[in-house]
Order: C-alpha cells, then sequence, then structure tokens
C-alpha cells in the first residue's frame, strides 16, 4: 500500500469543493496519461480583481489525485489569478504534508489544471510543456523522459553522468540497470554503444594495514606537499587534529578569510581522500582546538 | 466489525492445520534432511511425504517429478530457462500477452538476450485463438509457456489441449498453474504437460515455497547447481518446514475441491449478481463459460480503482485492482487492456477472489457496502452527470492529456 499522509487521507475521504462550480467563467480540463487520471477544474472569477471567489473539482483518479484535486481548491480560493499561478506543485504536495514519489505527478496534474483554468479566462490557449514517462528512480522520482531527453541533449554515456545531472540512481542503485537501458538505446541513435563501467576497480596503491602512527605521518606528510602551492598564494595551513575520519586544519595568511577558502579546503580533502584510499572530511578547526594545540 | 478478505489470488491465509503441521520443523525437527543420522533421517521422511501429497494434488505418475523450489516464479524461470539450454538450437517462445509477469519479465529480458517470443493475443473475453497458436509451432519452438488460470479475470486456458497440441509438434510445454493448482481439479498424468509451476501460498501453505513439477523423461537443465537436493535438479538446502507445511495444504485441497466449486462458487456468483444488481455501469470481465470458481473481476466504469480500494478498505474489505495506480506503472492492467476494454473501465477493475474460508454473510456484507462508494466516487467524476454517465462521456469530457 501506498504511505499516504494523514492529510491526504483526510482530504480524500472528506473531498472539499467536489463538484463543478456553477456559472463558472473559467475552466481547465487536463489528464495525465500515467494513472490514466483526468481532472475538471472550475473557477469562479471576480472580473474587477481578478480574485478567484470559487473553485470546484471533478476528479477521474486515484486517492492522492482526488486529494491534490481537494487540495488545490483549497489553495486557490481568494487568490488573485497571477497569486494562483505562483502555486506550484510542490505547493500543493506540501499542503498535503507530501506524497510518495510515484504520485508526485497528481500534484503536477492540479497545477495543470490550474495553468489551463487560467488560460481559458483569459481567452488564451494553454499548452502542456512536458511529457511523462515511467518512473525509472523511486529515490528521487526521475522518470524515463527526463533521463532520455537529458541524456540526448548532453550526450551522456555512463550512469554516472546520469546520476550527476538528473540524480536518478544517486540513492539506493536499484534502478541502474533501467539507466543503463535507457543508456543504451539513446546513445544507438546517435551511432554509439554503451559500455558498463564495470566493477570500479579498487584504488591503486591504497596502503593496506597502516598503523594510526603511519596514516598520521602520511596526513601530515601530505599537508607539507600542499603547502608551496598555498604560500605562493600568500596563504598557510596547519594540521590542528586528527579525530577518526574528520582531519581539522587551521588556514593561515591571506588564505584566512579568504572566500576561496572552501574551494581550498575542497582540494585538500580530495588529495587526503586519494592518498588514504578511504574518505575523510576536512574542516577548519575551532578556534578553542586551535589554541589547544599552540598552549 | 472483522475485516473480510477477498484477496486470495494475491495469497491466502494458511490453514491453521498446517501451521501445527509445519511448527515442529523450527523446533525439534531441526535436523538437515542430507544427513546421515536420526535427526536428519525423520525430516527426510517427513519431505517424502509432502511430495507424495503434492503428488497426488497434481494427479502426477511418479513422485520424483515433483521438485520443490522457492516460489512460483522461480520454477516459471527454472521451467523456461531449462528449456532453452537444454535446446539450444531452439530460439523461439511462445506465450501469450496476459501471463503473469514472472513470464512476461523474463521473456522480454530473453528478447533482448536475441529469442525470439510470439505472444499469443486475447479477444474481449480473454480468449486465444488456437489456430494462431498452431501456426506458430514449429521446430524453432524451445518451448512453450502458458498459464492455466488468469491472475486477474480468472479465465481459464484450454492448457491440456494446447499441450497436446505441442507434443504433437515436438515442443516442450509449460504451464504457470499458481492460480489452478487447488481450485481445480487437475490429473498430470493424463495430460502432455511437461512442465507445470505452482506456488505454496495461493493454497493455504505459507510463502516461500513453490514446485516445479517435471514430466519423467523431459530435458532438463537445473537453474541452480550445488548440491544433490531434489536429485541434483534444485541445488540448496530445503525449506523444510514450509515444504512439510505445502505437503498438508496439497492434502487440504484435495479434500476440499468440491467445496471451492460448489459453495465457493455459489458465493462467488452471488457477490456478482448482488452488486451488478446494484451497480449501474458495471460488468463481469474474463470468460463467463471457463473460469475460476473463487474470482469475480468487475469493471466499474467512470470511476478509478485506487480509489475504491482505499474506500473498500476503509470499510473493512481486502481486495485488488489492475489500475495502474496500486502499481506505481503508467498502463492499468496489461490483462484488461488485452481484451479490449476502455482506460475509463479497465482503471476502475476491481478483482474479489474468494476462498474457503468465506462466508454467506460476509458475502452480504460488501454487497451492501459496494453501492454506496461507486456512488460517492461517480458524484467526484467529470464523467458523471446527476445520476448516470454524462451525454457521450468521452467527448463531453476531454481532457489535455500530458
Amino acid at each position: 500500500m501506498w504511505e499516504y499522509s494523514e492529510k491526504v487521507k483526510e482530504h480524500f475521504y472528506n473531498p472539499r469543493n467536489a463538484g463543478a462550480v456553477a456559472d463558472a467563467n473559467a475552466v481547465g480540463e487536463v489528464g495525465s496519461i500515467s494513472c490514466g487520471d483526468a481532472l475538471r477544474l472550475t473557477l469562479k472569477v471576480d472580473p474587477d480583481s481578478e480574485r478567484i471567489t470559487e473553485a470546484g473539482f471533478q476528479t477521474f483518479g486515484c486517492g492522492s489525485a482526488i486529494a491534490s484535486s481537494s487540495a488545490l481548491t483549497e489553495i486557490v480560493r481568494g487568490l488573485t489569478l497571477d497569486e494562483a499561478l505562483k502555486v506550484s506543485n510542490q505547493d500543493i504536495a506540501d499542503f498535503l504534508e507530501g506524497l510518495p514519489p510515484e504520485k508526485m505527478h497528481c500534484s503536477v496534474m492540479g497545477r495543470e489544471a490550474l495553468a489551463a483554468a487560467v488560460a481559458n479566462y483569459r481567452g488564451e490557449v494553454w499548452e502542456d510543456d512536458h511529457e511523462e514517462g515511467d518512473l525509472v528512480c523511486k529515490c528521487f522520482a526521475v522518470d524515463a523522459v527526463m533521463i532520455e531527453n537529458v541524456v540526448r541533449e548532453n550526450r551522456l554515456s555512463s550512469v554516472e553522468e546520469v546520476t550527476n545531472y538528473t540524480k536518478a540512481g544517486g540513492s539506493c542503485g536499484a534502478c541502474h540497470e533501467g539507466i543503463e537501458d535507457i543508456l543504451t538505446r539513446v546513445m544507438a541513435e546517435r551511432g554509439e554503444a554503451f559500455v558498463p563501467a564495470g566493477k570500479a576497480a579498487a584504488k591503486p596503491g591504497k596502503p593496506a594495514g597502516m598503523t594510526n602512527l603511519e596514516r598520521i605521518r602520511l596526513i601530515e606528510k601530505t599537508i607539507e606537499e600542499l603547502r608551496p602551492q598555498l604560500q605562493a598564494d600568500h596563504g598557510d595551513i596547519e594540521l590542528v587534529d586528527i579525530d577518526g575520519k574528520t582531519i581539522y586544519v587551521r588556514m593561515i595568511g591571506a588564505c584566512n578569510g579568504c572566500q576561496l577558502a572552501g574551494a581550498t579546503l575542497g582540494g585538500v580533502q580530495q588529495r587526503l581522500v586519494e592518498v588514504l584510499g578511504e574518505f575523510v572530511r576536512v574542516v577548519p578547526a575551532t578556534p578553542a582546538q586551535a589554541y589547544a594545540t599552540r598552549s | 466489525m472483522e475485516p473480510i478478505y477477498l484477496d486470495n489470488n494475491a495469497t491466502t491465509q494458511v490453514d491453521p492445520q498446517v501451521v501445527d503441521t509445519m511448527l515442529p520443523f523450527f523446533t525439534e525437527q531441526f535436523g538437515n534432511p542430507s544427513s546421515m543420522h536420526s535427526f536428519g533421517d525423520r525430516v527426510g521422511r517427513a519431505i517424502k511425504q509432502a511430495r507424495a501429497q503434492v503428488q497426488a494434488l497434481l494427479g502426477a505418475e511418479h513422485d520424483s517429478e515433483i521438485i520443490f523450489t522457492s516460489c512460483g516464479t522461480e520454477s516459471d524461470s527454472t521451467a523456461i530457462l531449462s528449456a532453452l539450454r537444454a535446446q539450444p538450437e531452439r530460439r523461439e517462445i511462445i506465450t501469450t500477452v496476459v501471463e503473469h509477469p514472472a513470464v512476461l519479465t523474463l521473456c522480454e529480458q530473453l528478447e533482448k538476450d536475441g529469442y525470439t517470443v510470439h505472444r499469443l493475443e486475447v479477444d474481449s473475453r480473454g480468449r486465444l485463438n488456437l489456430d494462431a497458436y498452431r501456426a506458430l509451432l514449429s521446430e524453432r519452438t524451445a518451448i512453450v509457456s502458458v498459464m492455466w488460470a488468469n491472475n486477474e479475470s480468472g479465465t481459464i486456458f484450454p492448457v491440456e489441449r494446447m499441450a497436446q497440441m505441442a507434443a504433437e509438434a515436438g515442443v516442450m510445454f509449460h504451464t504457470d498453474a499458481v492460480q489452478a493448482v487447488g481450485r481445480l481439479p487437475i490429473k498430470l498424468r493424463e495430460t502432455a504437460i511437461d512442465m507445470l509451476s505452482l506456488s505454496g501460498h495461493k493454497l493455504h501453505a505459507p510463502k516461500g515455497v513453490g514446485v516445479l513439477y517435471l514430466r519423467r523423461g523431459t530435458r532438463f537443465r537445473p537453474l541452480l547447481r550445488g548440491g544433490h537436493q531434489e536429485r541434483g535438479r534444485r541445488a540448496g538446502t530445503e525449506n523444510t518446514a514450509a515444504i512439510v507445511a505445502l505437503g498438508k495444504a496439497a492434502e487440504l485441497a484435495m479434500e476440499h475441491m468440491d467445496e471451492e466449486n460448489t459453495r465457493v462458487r455459489a458465493l462467488r456468483d452471488r457477490l456478482e449478481d448482488g452488486i451488478l444488481a446494484q451497480v449501474p455501469y458495471a460488468f463481469v470481465t474474463g470468460d463467463l463459460d471457463s473460469r475460476l470458481p473463487n474470482t469475480a473481476s468487475i469493471a466499474f466504469e467512470y470511476i478509478e480503482g485506487e480509489a475504491i480500494l482505499l474506500l473498500l478498505n476503509k470499510a473493512g474489505i481486502a481486495a485488488s485492482s489492475g489500475s495502474a495506480c496500486t502499481s506505481g506503472s503508467l498502463e492499468p492492467s496489461h490483462v484488461m487492456r488485452a481484451m479490449g476494454i476502455p482506460y475509463t473501465a479497465a482503471h476502475g477493475t476491481v478483482r474479489f477472489s474468494l476462498s474457503r474460508y468465506n462466508t454467506a454473510e460476509e458475502i452480504e456484507r460488501v454487497i451492501e457496502a459496494v453501492p454506496p462508494i461507486m456512488a460517492n466516487l461517480r458524484r467526484l467524476s467529470p464523467y458523471w452527470g446527476a445520476d448516470g454517465p454524462v451525454t457521450e462521456p468521452e467527448k463531453a469530457f476531454a481532457p489535455t492529456y500530458a
């Protein structure tokens, strides 16, 4: 079963503003192929103030589609059309205290019905600007159409790149096979073959079985080697303390207060991760730590 | 009020007698049946008995034709992959568009690996065209895999006849019978079926145990190799408690076979009649002349299945739906679409599947609860007017589809 919030259930069991508004002067009708949901939103707009005085919905759809429609009517009542157009699908989801990733499209449908109704009132033609596909990454709710487009537009060729561009596949990793299928298909369009990365080889030269002392010396030595670069920019760095995976340093001279200090720390961290063959974090030492080491 | 369980095609309650039978195998009967001592020997004998009980339920000629597996899906994969490995020169598979994902998804993967998959279509009642089937059988066919009964509509396929046709063409025949075993009398020794899959939890045994029936003489290649369990055809230490439980469940299924086809069938018919008499714009899907006695698949037009299930659940009634929303996929049930049922009805399909545990009183409660739920949802539907569908619903409401 879906994990629906109490608010979703409440709006599904007791929907607000169900039914069409009599003498409505703005109507939006949209559907989402996924789930086969469809929604008709009817609004009564005061012509002088352009304020929405009444809103009603008719929905063919699942629990969260009905709840999203109900939430939408509650949100937009009393807003001007311009204010209403600023309502995002995330606002609808937030109003309902969240939706499952597979159900986010229900809130998108609500947002689209609203845009369609406003366009209808203004005598414009609303055009849908996105297409939905099968949900591939459930952790970050990324669908196949989005991945396909991103792979095509940016000529991506690896799962890692897809993750960097879309977040898809960046968490549990269960969808990597699906992402590889999309890469294979889209890369074939441009005449390339998808080559899987294979299992990442262990980093060579990882010092195995270092003692604590050896590890500390290696960290010290690595930081020493980085100092000349910083000194060239009239800065400096000093090792303050090591606490497991966290390495405390102090930025000195021009580095202290420099806006690029964060980037510099990132570079130091990257170098240490490579040398140690393990993940470590490099962070600025607190003044108390810095003082303790000097006294 | 006690909730009413009408989702027995999804899974069934483990029979209390089955639970009693299996419990000692978690405690004092913990031995490994392969061991050369009395601890193992006792468990080995219990498995032998379970094998005989399953053999009886299937009407198999030999008990060695019964291979215990972990589930129906494993049995399906083992059967199909075995046929392909045993006959590498044969590169085609025949199946149907309405199979369970355990077969369909495997076939999709095999297509990517270069095999050709023929999927037989069904008509509006879910029936196959046997002439089209006959035309596909050839020396290129490695295996035919056709379900005995459909999990969604309950439609029964003529697998005995189809197996005979395959045999005459020299082609192996497998059937996924997880919905049929225990609900329909089966005598495999009188058929030409080479392989059959069953699943314990569909017939009041626990989850995590299944069977692959393998006719003696059928060429076979195991999925799992390793120890000598199941005569080397399915390696891995036996799930002893579940196997013993499945044996007991098979015995009970034999005892209750008549009841399934008389009392349970009558309850199902009463449920359908009671609902259809009160709810307009609803119809039964599947082959009314040939279907499981426990399954009622009803399409409610102009409303959506997940919303129906949520309201049924609130009323203490457990059922399931072919709507896309309940599965998180794009399309409504592939079975309903294959029968050409329009989207506005396919999304509103609800499956009520009964078991011998259901009572007439429960069915009356469901008949009472269903009509107001459908009326409530239709009041919200853009396809519904004051007291019926709007005139020309598809034209009156034609949203812009994203």
